[in-house]
């Protein structure tokens, strides 16, 4: 019939199946077919995606080499805990959720404004250096704050984080950062990683590009963290040094740069393969690493560096033939 | 006032090693704008070769440090040929993720075969020197002579020498220097054999310093030392020297005045501090660029 | 190649699920939640040994008594690596995952706490061998004392007055300097316990130095100690940390001697200390190999026969936690975790491998006995019995 296209194609389907997702989480729990333990995991998983993909905007759109990532994901959750343990411990979950996990990443959104700012001079190394100083400076100073426990941490963070929510957070920073990188301010990110000087040469504000790659990686590293405290019910400033940033460097690189799918990919793989490799020990940081090391040597960027699966990116207007094949070989790549 | 000097001696001893694995990096960063992250386990593995060594052959002080030298400036060879050389020409990110994918290997390679902590047998009779109310060991004097000695040797090599001549001239321009007739890859395997001969150096020290030795060692004082070599200008073999003593001066002194809880806070501030009015480090050089 | 994400993602859920699936035999499971990597591995390694032989000696009699019938010890080790957050993972990967009726471990304050949250929150039994920490079995949000986490040892509110005691009355210390790990739960509480009861008895504690886990250098805080001048030192460091501090504090001239707590306790705190430095300091102890206690040297034979090495307190408290639990069980009659914790609870006195064990109702911790050790030409030797 004319005008009629497969349901595939409806525009409609995306939203249909969040929402489907959605409902299938939230009811999860209670069916009993998935234990305890898998939840964790899912919901760790979320959490990981969160931070790949935040930190993907930085370090793999924007070409920079952000290690700090861990700190804005530790400011992110002790401000969602304070609010949830200190300051309004008897409210009800369903309103103080929410409010904690959006204070924390405004909190780390707002973090992010001076490395942002530090980066319009330095590029490269230095900036590298610069967001390590950030991560060392937030663990040490959370480490001399005695009202957050200081450095050994808060204890009794109620256990918030559902697999809905987590998948919930999920889908919104995934939008938010597809939009993001496929609009103006994207291609604007994109430029400068390709060459900053010729971007300021052909218009691009550079400044204000830089300013909110590193808001909004920041934000949600933030959301991330907020998760993170509710889900493990403890947090300390040990938990957020180099080596949690190192982890979610390698989820990224491995993953893909500059990719959706990449970080849920690379998020995924990593969670999993560390939990089910629980049984070697030691030796599973050995075999993860090894792997990176492989795929940087035969495929440096990453499983899926630079490109996404079709459905991950927005539909393109003014496509006249709906049923044209696809084959992924778009020529417009952010 | 001895007090305070006394806390001088103690960060002499702790910048010296810093020191010796800032130019590490340094040397690397020089000649291939690299940041080698597997360079802070390459130090670790440094006092473990001792420990092998010791155990199978027990030989004196200054023979442990040349069989360590030589066996770590063995392995930094090995590293830079399979895992960086085949990423010469990839992007940068690359290269530092292969750096940090072999450092993590290797810590964890190590802590997989010895998981506990392993005393470091005594390799020098240790004195204690009292003058003025201060001590000073044997161990610190040879400590922060050994590192001095590499330095200046190190300074002379790169220099005075032809093969110095060559690192600074990859250093500049690594296209162009193939074209004169310099053997690039050559001297860049010698530079990362030089690099890591120091960073073992700087492990056996540290384990004779400290001699509760674990797998786990190469992370802090490996990033300690990069945050240094930073400081005083990545590329820049005295700035990592400065910056080495420096950081170790600050840190001692933090802990001396304040609870040690701030003397990473005081550190980190310290250096992104220069990184804000220096942004290319102390003694590093600027290069024009827009703001 | 496009079929390599598909593949990735494949490869992941299979191991996903495959994980999941469990084999089912009727058994008793009991979960291990040990720092076998990490800080302090010799901790882990005691725990996990002593109840390997422990299920190894039950089995052969086959196994415990459930009700009517007997059921086999299903032993789950699971690494916390002597993190927090991994411990608190590691327990929920016990409870939930693996289903086990009662997690024993963890040893270290700083795992054994959050590992007491997730206990509480799903409701199944701890008892930690080794947590001197009070912390552990209190909650932390309301205060109140946890229901279901248990101890198989005393706390530091009992460790640290017979430590200051013994400082002032046998080695007639007036003044006392403190370097703690400030990072670590154990080493804090001990350290703000010794010294209200270190000045309770009189002394004046002259300086409170602190560190960070894993800093290696100690000159700056041993520096300012020595302007102090200090009769003691106390030392409430692990076994790994001990030695290095031992050796600088000498290297700088300081004579005082060392004093401990039970995180010394593992005979490795002798082999890393090249340098003697350790020689003739005194700590607390959980037990002596010295014991005349029956129960106590069957155990150690046993134990020496297994593994080659005498077992250290970890490993006899471990023994311990799990006769307690297998009693707990057999008194319960069924493999049911409520009912198995109310055994639990009822317990009131028990004589295990590490002495007299008294639990006054509603307590988590017993009331037991602490020795005191001198460590001394290369192994540790009994000094004195301290009771509750």
């Amino acid at each position: 019939m004319i005008g009629m296209t497969s349901w595939t194609k409806s525009r409609y389907l995306p939203a249909v199946l969040l929402v489907a997702g959605l409902i299938v989480t939230a009811i999860l729990p209670s069916t009993g077919l998935v234990n305890d333990y898998l939840q964790f995991v899912i919901v760790s998983v979320a959490i990981n995606a969160i931070l790949c993909v935040s930190l993907n905007l930085v370090n793999g759109w924007m070409g920079e080499f952000s290690v700090g990532h861990a700190g804005f994901m530790a400011l992110g959750a002790y401000a969602s805990a304070i609010l949830t343990v200190k300051l309004f411990p008897s409210a009800p979950a369903a309103l103080i959720f929410p409010a904690a996990v959006l204070i924390g990443g405004t909190v780390a959104g707002l973090a992010g404004i001076p490395v942002g700012i530090l980066s319009f001079k330095t590029r490269g190394d230095y900036l590298a250096i610069i967001t390590l100083a950030f991560l060392m400076i937030v663990k040490s100073g959370l480490e001399n704050i005695p009202y957050t426990g200081g450095p050994r941490g808060m204890l009794g963070i109620p256990r918030l984080t559902t697999v809905a929510w987590a998948y919930f957070w999920c889908v919104v920073a995934f939008w938010a950062i597809r939009n993001l990188v496929y609009s103006k301010y994207g291609r604007g990110i994109a430029a400068i990683r390709e060459d900053e000087i010729a971007a300021e040469a052909m218009g691009v504000n550079t400044r204000t590009a830089k300013l909110v790659a590193f808001v909004t990686s920041s934000f949600f590293a933030g959301i991330a963290g907020a998760l993170f405290a509710h889900q493990l019910q403890f947090i300390n400033p040990s938990s957020f040094d180099i080596l949690k940033s190192t982890e979610i460097l390698v989820m990224v690189y491995l993953g893909g740069v500059a990719s959706l799918g990449g970080s849920l990919l690379g998020a995924g793989f990593v969670t999993i393969l560390t939990q089910c490799l629980q049984p070697l020990g030691t030796w599973r940081m050995v075999v993860l690493p090894a792997l990176l090391v492989l795929l940087m040597l035969f495929r440096p960027g990453g499983i899926m560096g630079y490109r996404d699966w079709n459905w991950l990116k927005p539909r393109i207007p003014f496509r006249s033939k709906p049923d044209v094949k696809d084959n992924g070989k778009e020529e417009i790549v952010p | 006032m001895k007090y305070l000097a006394q806390q001088a001696i103690n960060a002499l001893q702790l910048g010296s090693i810093y020191a010796l694995i800032a130019l590490g990096y340094s040397m690397v960063y020089g000649v291939l704008t690299m940041i080698n992250f597997a360079h802070g386990d390459v130090f670790m593995l440094g006092a473990f070769f001792c420990l092998l060594l010791i155990a199978i052959v027990p030989v004196p002080f200054w023979l442990a440090l040349i069989v360590v030298m030589g066996a770590t400036a063995l392995l930094g060879t090995l590293i830079e040929r399979f895992a960086y050389r085949p990423l010469r020409n990839a992007p940068r990110v690359s290269a530092i993720i292969t750096a940090l994918g072999c450092g993590l290997v290797i810590q964890n390679t190590t802590l997989g075969i010895s998981p506990y902590a392993r005393p470091m047998p005594h390799l020098i009779d240790n004195a204690t020197y009292q003058f003025a109310g201060i001590t000073v060991t044997t161990l610190q004097i040879i400590i922060i002579g050994v590192s001095v000695a590499l330095m200046l040797v190190l300074d002379f090599l790169i220099s005075k020498t032809s093969f110095g001549m060559a690192m600074r001239a990859i250093a500049s321009d690594r296209a162009t220097v193939s074209l004169l007739g310099v053997p690039a890859n050559q001297v860049i395997a010698v530079t990362f054999a030089l690099g890591a001969a120091l960073g073992g150096a700087a492990g056996l020290l540290y384990g004779m310093a400290y001699p509760v030795v674990s797998a786990a060692m190469g992370i802090t004082v490996g990033w300690k030392a990069f945050v240094a070599a930073v400081i005083g200008g990545i590329g820049n073999m005295r700035g990592a020297v400065l910056g080495a003593f420096l950081l170790g001066g600050v840190e001692v002194m933090t802990v001396a005045v304040l609870p040690s809880t701030y003397r990473d806070l005081i550190s980190y501030s310290l250096l992104l501090l220069i990184l804000v009015f220096k942004p290319h480090g102390l003694l590093g050089k600027s290069t024009i660029h827009k703001a | 190649m496009r079929t390599l994400p598909v593949f990735t993602a494949i490869l992941c859920s299979g191991a996903f699920f495959l994980t999941s699936c469990q084999p089912t035999k009727p058994s008793v499971k009991i979960g291990i939640n040990a720092e076998l990597t990490g800080e302090m591995p010799a901790v882990g390694a005691s725990c996990k040994q002593a109840a390997e032989l422990f299920a190894e000696q039950a089995n052969k009699e086959g196994g415990l008594s459930v009700g009517a019938t007997k059921l086999p010890i299903q032993l789950s080790v699971v690494d916390n690596s002597c993190k927090a957050d991994q411990s608190a993972a590691a327990a929920q990967r016990l409870i939930s995952q693996d289903g086990v009726l009662v997690m024993v471990g963890p040893d270290a304050s700083s795992c054994a706490i959050p590992a007491g949250e997730i206990a509480e929150a799903l409701g199944c039994l701890m008892i930690s061998p080794w947590s001197t920490n009070p912390k552990t079995t209190v909650d932390s949000t309301s205060g109140k004392t946890k229901k279901n986490v248990f101890r198989a040892c005393f706390t530091d509110r009992f460790e640290s007055p017979v430590l200051a005691a013994f400082a002032t009355k046998k080695l007639n210390a007036k003044t006392a300097a403190v370097l703690y790990d400030v990072s670590s739960e154990a080493p804090t509480s001990q350290s703000a316990l010794f010294k209200e009861a270190f000045e309770k008895a009189g002394g004046k504690v002259v300086a409170m130095e602190t560190y960070t886990t894993g800093d290696r250098d100690f000159s700056a805080q041993l520096t300012k100690i020595r302007e102090t001048a200090p009769d003691i030192i106390y030392l409430p460091a692990p076994y790994n940390d001990t030695p290095l501090i031992a050796a600088q504090a000498r290297q700088l001239g300081i004579k005082a001697p060392f004093l401990g707590s039970d995180a010394w306790s593992s005979p490795d705190i002798i082999k890393l200390d090249a340098g003697k430095n350790l020689e003739g300091s005194y700590f607390c102890n959980h037990y002596s190999t010295e014991t005349p206690n029956p129960k106590a040297k069957q155990f150690i034979a046993d134990y020496t026969a297994k593994y080659g090495n005498a077992p250290d307190d970890v490993a006899a408290l471990t023994y311990d936690a799990m006769t307690l639990a297998a009693d707990s069980i057999a008194t319960a009659g069924k493999t049911d975790r409520a009912a198995v914790r109310d055994a639990m609870a009822s317990t009131r006195s028990f004589d295990g491998v590490t002495g007299h064990f008294v639990y006054p109702e509603g307590a988590r911790e017993p009331a037991k006995s602490a020795v005191i050790m001198q460590i001394k030409d290369g192994g540790f030797h009994w000094v004195s019995t301290i009771e509750p």
